[in-house]
């Protein structure tokens, strides 16, 4: 964007300092984001983890680098406008919520009407072998 | 041997003869395909107009540009889905009983997956990434996008993998799969061939040009209004197109990865949508329409802002309720994220879970009601001029209305249960994407059209195809509606004569051709109507009475757009200061204007070469594409010289040239009349 032709006359646009944006914050956010994804990937194959602490630990790790990107590429909490950006950022937390909920909800509930899959294989067996 | 087959899977991966078509009839639509860009290639080299090409469009960063390329991508696209629905039908009007018509089966669900995509994402989309390109900053007084650049790229990738789906049709084949391709059919076991591979690939790329898009222009929006214009001064097209890009924002990721985990199943061998290896295909059901539903609202958006520009121009009034459309658009961004589950209520979740997306989904019918109930009270006691744009509305009405309480029927789950998958559907969606998405984009066309070119369209013709439209979809979907109550399925290749549907099939396979009539007589209105610009030439720059910025510039608009800015203190904001009549006496001032540049086309190569690489598992093809791209974008960005600035002395005298032309060729006129 040239200085010239551009006009921002947001009223939402405040008079402060325009963030700091580092080569060393992409970075972190950047390595983080892989360490992360790569550690997640490592347990899911290879941890001899029960279920349950599973989960939570990928869980964990998803969360975990959601906030790292939030901080490192969006520069949450380094407003420009910070009106705007809460707005944006409510919203984006909605649709989220929604999403990441409403699949738990969905995909629990056609869990809770299928047969296990014991019962499954059995039943197929029962039928004319697998 | 050994060492021949092993060399020729290195450099042409799962490439080779087999993949030239198989039958006449594939052939057919093989060699149709390759002599569109062959026959273009020979006129350029004829009229030795490459470098003009090169100069004036392919390298351009300018908006007006792009958005024009945009559109007419999607139009020949248009024509592309247009054959696919003649092979269709026929083949559905014939392939009764004994008589098994003229595709085998396969290659009907391919014509039928590859109809759905190419409207879906190379024409509707094409048509709105257009319209907004050309419009958007006009209407918000600014000169340019935030991102030109990347605006370019956006389009670039938009045709790389228009070039990829189409590429399907010359080598190998393309996903029988249905738009969608669910999985276990889309996995590897069930499609081992290429073709859902291209699906996958094209539609990446593609996706990942109008996320980009849409952050460039959430961004134009956001920063980049003209002084005084806030957001409740904005045109109700630039609402519509906020509301359509927030959705574009956090919809496309969750296609991006849907697509992507599909991918991982079908070259690595991971098990995300496989029942083997404890993967889930529901899953992908689920993801894959927590973008589809946002989808079909992306499309639509844009439409009611077209509408909504179109019906308070040619009914001479303001936009009646402008604050509760506003709303009305939030309201279904917001909703939009909580119907998705009716895409599936016949999946098997329980009644507590379908009852709640059955309920949303009634709901969300409540703001699109207010917003056409708004356009009506708008014409109510306007002065309606009934031309061709205002007359495409009607017909949205109509349909629109129509489709719509199909809809509503469709929300109830055990209605859902019966008419899912069936011809019911069909009609329904056909009937809220054409009416709402391509009849607007048509008026958009008619309105908008001599302030990009300079002249208007040709009337008449604009009229008959109108009703060759309107009418050729009643014929063709009506009938649909019907055969869907019967039991006739949707993607239906073959059936038995004593079903007693065939004669609602010819009908409809008639109105489809009634549609395919108004599809030449568009194309005839083109040609005529650059042959006779002379009749038709706008010297004003506001034909119809405008209301908004864009009005408020010379047709067609010169490359720097504004020459100043404009002066903003009200909502319709050309309306008010014609009535005002000051005479603008502000200097002009410098103004900064992007370079042309080829690296947007190499990044979209780049793209080409990446999925076109991993479809045929050329590997080395597809590294060098990634690494294309990857240089290309380091290459870009250590470029600081990417504008140049066009003098205030120089706009001044240009300027006030355009001004003397017009009035020149409007004197001009006056004699020849
Ligand atoms: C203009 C006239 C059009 C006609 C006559 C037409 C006709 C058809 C027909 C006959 C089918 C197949 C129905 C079946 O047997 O399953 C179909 C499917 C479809 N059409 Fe169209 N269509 C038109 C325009 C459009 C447009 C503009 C769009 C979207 C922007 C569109 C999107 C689709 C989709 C998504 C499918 C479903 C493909 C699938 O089942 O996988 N169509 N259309
Ligand atoms: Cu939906």
């Amino acid at each position: 964007m040239s200085q010239i032709n551009h006009q921002p006359v947001d009223i939402l646009v405040s008079t402060h300092q325009p963030e700091q944006v580092t080569l060393r914050g992409y970075v972190i956010g950047f390595g983080g984001s892989i360490v992360m994804t790569i550690t997640a990937y490592l347990f899911a194959r290879y941890g001899m983890l029960n279920k349950p602490v599973m989960v939570a630990l990928l869980a964990f790790l998803a969360l975990a680098q959601f906030t790292l990107q939030l901080v490192y590429f969006l520069h949450l909490g380094r407003e420009f406008s910070p009106r705007l950006k809460l707005l944006v950022t409510v919203f984006m937390m909605i649709i989220v919520f929604i999403l990441v909920g409403g699949s738990i909800w969905i995909m629990n509930n056609l869990d809770g009407r299928m047969m296990g899959t014991k019962v499954m294989i059995k039943y197929m067996n029962s039928q004319d072998g697998l | 041997m050994g060492l021949i087959s092993i060399f020729a899977n290195f450099w042409l991966g799962k490439l080779n003869l087999q993949a030239l078509p198989p039958n006449a009839i594939q052939w057919f639509g093989a060699i149709l395909m390759l002599s569109v860009p062959i026959g273009l290639a020979l006129l350029l080299t004829v009229k030795k107009k490459w470098k003009w090409l090169y100069k004036e469009w392919l390298t351009t960063q300018d908006p007006k540009k792009i958005g024009v390329m945009y559109i007419l991508v999607a139009l020949a696209m248009l024509l592309r889905g247009g054959a696919d629905v003649m092979f269709m039908k026929t083949q559905q009007s014939i392939s009764v009983g004994h008589n098994m018509g003229i595709l085998s089966a396969s290659h009907f669900q391919q014509i039928v997956s590859a109809h759905g995509t190419i409207m879906i994402f190379f024409v509707a989309m094409g048509l709105m990434f257009g319209l907004i390109n050309l419009i958007v900053p006009l209407q918000i007084g600014a000169r340019d996008v935030a991102f030109p650049f990347l605006n370019a790229t956006s389009f670039w990738l938009f045709f790389a993998g228009m070039i990829l789906v189409n590429a399907s049709l010359v080598l190998g084949d393309f996903a029988a799969t249905g738009w969608l391709a669910y999985p276990p059919l889309s996995e590897l076991r069930y499609s081992p061939t290429v073709g859902v591979d291209y699906w996958i690939w094209s539609l990446e790329i593609a996706g990942a040009g109008s996320l980009l898009a849409a952050i460039n222009f959430l961004v134009t929006i956001f920063k980049m209004r003209v002084k005084g214009m806030n957001f409740m001064k904005m045109p109700m097209f630039v609402w519509s197109v906020l509301g359509s890009l927030m959705l574009v924002a956090f919809a496309f990721p969750i296609l991006t990865v849907t697509l992507g985990l599909l991918a991982l199943d079908r070259d690595l061998g991971t098990h995300f949508f496989t029942a083997g290896g404890g993967g889930n295909m529901m899953m992908y059901v689920n993801l894959i329409w927590a973008w589809g539903h946002p989808e079909v609202y992306i499309l639509v958006l844009p439409g009611f802002g077209v509408f909504s520009e179109v019906v308070s121009t040619f009914a001479r009034k303001r936009l009646f309720g402008y604050t509760s459309m506003v709303w009305a658009i939030g309201a279904i961004v917001l909703l939009s994220f909580l119907v998705w589950l009716h895409h599936f209520f016949t999946m098997g979740a329980g009644s507590d879970v379908n009852a709640f997306f059955g309920i949303m989904t009634m709901i969300i019918a409540i703001p699109t009601g207010v917003k056409i109930f708004n356009w009506l009270f708008t014409m109510y006691r306007g002065k309606i001029r009934l031309e061709s744009p205002i007359l495409w509305f009607i017909g949205f009405v109509v349909i629109f209305t129509i489709g719509g309480m199909a809809g509503v029927l469709l929300a109830v789950p055990p209605i859902d249960f019966q008419l899912h998958n069936s011809l019911f559907l069909v009609a329904h969606f056909h009937m809220m994407i054409v009416g709402g998405v391509l009849f607007a984009d048509f008026a958009a066309i008619t309105y908008w059209f001599p302030k990009i070119f300079g002249f208007k369209l040709n009337e008449k013709l604009g009229r008959f195809t109108f009703w060759c439209w309107l009418i050729g979809f009643l014929t063709s979907f009506i009938p649909l509606y019907i055969l869907g109550f019967m039991g006739a399925t949707r993607r239906l290749n073959h059936y038995s004569a004593s079903l007693g549907w065939q004669q609602l099939f010819i009908v409809s396979a008639i109105g489809a051709a009634i549609i395919g009539l108004g599809v030449g007589a568009q194309i005839l209105q083109f040609v005529v109507s650059i042959i006779q610009r002379k009749n038709n030439l706008d010297t004003t720059g506001d034909p119809w009475d405008g209301r908004s910025l864009e009005w408020s510039t010379p047709s067609p608009v010169p490359f720097y757009t504004f020459a100043r800015l404009p002066h903003v203190t009200e909502r319709d904001a050309f309306w008010v200061a014609k009535r005002q009549k000051v005479e603008d006496k502000r200097p002009y001032e410098d103004i900064a204007i992007p370079k042309n540049s080829p690296l947007s086309m190499v990044i979209a190569l780049g793209a080409f070469l990446l999925g076109f690489g991993i479809v045929w598992h050329i590997w080395w093809l597809a590294v060098s594409g990634l690494l294309t791209i990857i240089a290309t974008i380091i290459i870009r960005s250590m470029d600081e010289e990417t504008e140049y600035v066009l003098k205030a002395s120089d706009v001044e005298r240009l300027d006030k040239q355009y001004r003397m032309q017009t009035k020149t060729r409007e004197t001009k006129l006056a004699v020849e009349v």
